[in-house]
């Protein structure tokens, strides 16, 4: 059985493999950059107030720190109940050329003692969870030094 | 200078985990502060609820709530909410009502039943909000996002686990003593380093509680405070509750990800050393003015951070002040002499109250063996999602 892949929040990221990128927007007035994307209005409060334009963010950034989450969380977030809880790292990792920071699981392998501060990460399609019909796809930070 | 109220009483139930309404906490809290003011609640002209999320329709309007439990008098209500900082809101509301002249004497009070485990977002399909989202798509609870705070400062300042450990054995030794506290348990730098992982770096007796309870202060006019015989009263001299400015480079709760720095260069101050700032500017003081600070130790890590953004000590420099003792019950500026949230867990919207609470205890001089000698200026300080903080500061 072929479960459709969906991703857990559409317009947030894009494409496959190394084309897959995270997708954020950028005014047109005053360049700033927003994810998760605004389509609203430019939320730079000196910006006359341009058109918000979808841009991909950049692949690579470093990690300005992490954590992980050794226990269950609650809903929204999906797992199986049944299973034991398999504690998964977060990163916050800051995009020099968009100059902001964004959080992510890292790929599933990758704990806390595998990180560092300041450590190169590249953005990756991943996988949040999977029921009867869907794979929920998501992206994933993953240090440049470790193949998948 | 914007003026000042006076602080009548000031009321709360012991924090637990009861499993009542938050109803019962607000009015028991509200009862003891009218007590301790000497006001009959009939005289209040005004009460103020901070809202809770977790009560259903009577939380989100706790000012009629609590007025109804009290029993109806007719007062002026009005309910806010400003999660962490609701509290503080309320606290303002009610000071803005006495000095635009609307209330002679305004009943301020906040409570919650919080549920067991992390705190969750409201249910249902709801991805236009940011708090639904960060569980949905990452899992981040509140502790994940104090263990990237707790992990930033080990890595930029040098902090360690031992440093965080230490400012739950102080905290817990203080809760220790307040009868008001959830924990009364002294704890050790061992039991601390041996309780379990909650959100690396950070262990459970890093992290604070989700806690039920009940704060209420009563507010007056300094002219009715005068009518009715205190001459020196506690006065509250600022309330802080700005918001952050563009771009807000500090990833908060509950956000995925910080403001873009690429068009506009990011303030030189972060978001909470702006609410301190704005409070020192309103009340004509600086850090070394302070005789206690009470701040918002959601994690041990947090009222280090806490330590630098009030400006009791130079960026980096908290782990140090807290070492050489600074903090502490009898040191030069002591910090969450309550106990802090270490020794309370978070009641949401009653918590800022009682932060206001505990700086009217020490400012009378009646805090007991938590007393700090000589107290005569207190600063409370918090920070709460979507942009919500908080300072007040009080003065006797």
């Amino acid at each position: 059985m072929s479960r459709s892949r969906t991703p857990v929040i559409a317009g947030w990221f894009t494409g496959e493999g190394d084309d897959f990128r995270l997708l954020g927007t950028r005014c047109s007035a005053c360049a700033s950059v927003f994810f998760p994307r605004e389509d609203i209005c430019c939320r730079n409060p000196a910006c006359p107030g341009g058109e918000l334009r979808e841009v991909p963010l950049s692949r690579r950034g470093r990690v300005w720190s992490y954590t992980d989450g050794r226990y269950r969380p609650p809903s929204p977030y999906v797992s199986d109940p049944e299973l034991p809880w398999e504690p998964y790292a977060l990163i916050a990792v800051e995009l020099a050329a968009e100059r902001l920071v964004v959080l992510g699981q890292t790929v599933p392998g990758v704990t806390v003692a595998d990180l560092t501060v300041g450590m190169e990460v590249e953005v990756v399609p991943g996988v949040l969870h999977e029921d009867a019909e869907t794979t929920w796809t998501t992206w994933h930070w993953r240090p440049t030094g470790v193949a998948t | 200078m914007t003026g000042e109220v006076a602080v009548l009483g000031a009321g709360m139930h012991p924090w637990g985990k009861w499993g009542r309404s938050f109803v019962e906490y607000g009015t028991v809290a509200a009862r003891a502060a009218l007590d301790d003011a000497g006001v009959d609640w009939r005289e209040v002209g005004s009460i103020v609820g901070a809202d809770t999320v977790r009560g259903g329709y009577p939380g989100y309007v706790a000012g009629a709530t609590f007025a109804k439990a009290l029993g109806w008098q007719g007062a002026r209500v009005t309910s806010v909410y400003a999660a962490c900082a609701s509290g503080a809101q309320a606290v303002g509301t009610a000071r803005a009502q006495i000095l635009g002249g609307l209330a002679d004497v305004v009943l301020v009070v906040g409570a919650d039943s919080a549920p067991k485990g992390f705190f969750r977002p409201a249910g249902g399909e709801r991805p236009d909000d940011p708090d639904w989202l960060r569980f949905r798509v990452l899992g981040a609870t509140n502790p994940t996002y104090f263990g990237l705070y707790a992990r930033r400062r080990m890595a930029v300042h040098g902090d360690t686990p031992e440093d965080f450990a230490r400012v739950k054995v102080k905290n817990s030794a203080l809760g220790a003593l307040n009868p008001y506290a959830r924990y009364r348990k002294r704890v050790t730098a061992e039991e601390v380093a041996s309780s379990a992982v909650v959100a690396d770096p950070l262990r459970l007796l890093d992290i604070c509680a989700t806690s039920d309870g009940g704060a209420a202060l009563v507010l007056s006019s300094m002219e009715f405070a005068r009518r009715r015989g205190v001459t020196e009263p506690v006065r509250i001299r600022a309330v802080s509750t700005v918001t952050p400015r563009y771009p807000n480079t500090m990833l908060d709760l509950p956000d995925i990800a910080t403001d873009s720095a690429v068009a506009v260069e990011s303030a030189a101050e972060t978001f909470r050393e702006s609410i301190a700032r704005a409070a020192y500017e309103e009340a004509g003081i600086g850090p070394d003015d302070l005789s206690l600070a009470e701040v918002y130790d959601l994690s041990t890590a947090l009222e280090l951070q806490w330590y630098e953004d009030l400006g009791l000590c130079g960026e980096g420099e908290a782990a140090k002040l807290l070492r050489d003792g600074v903090t502490a019950l009898g040191g030069r500026i002591p910090v969450n002499v309550s106990g802090g949230l270490a020794s309370f867990g978070e009641a949401v919207p009653a918590q800022a109250i009682a932060q206001v609470c505990e700086l009217v205890r020490q400012l009378r001089g009646a805090a007991g063996d938590r007393q700090v000698a000589g107290a005569h200026v207190g600063i409370s300080a918090n920070q709460g999602l979507f942009g919500h903080g908080s300072a007040v500061i009080a003065v006797r």
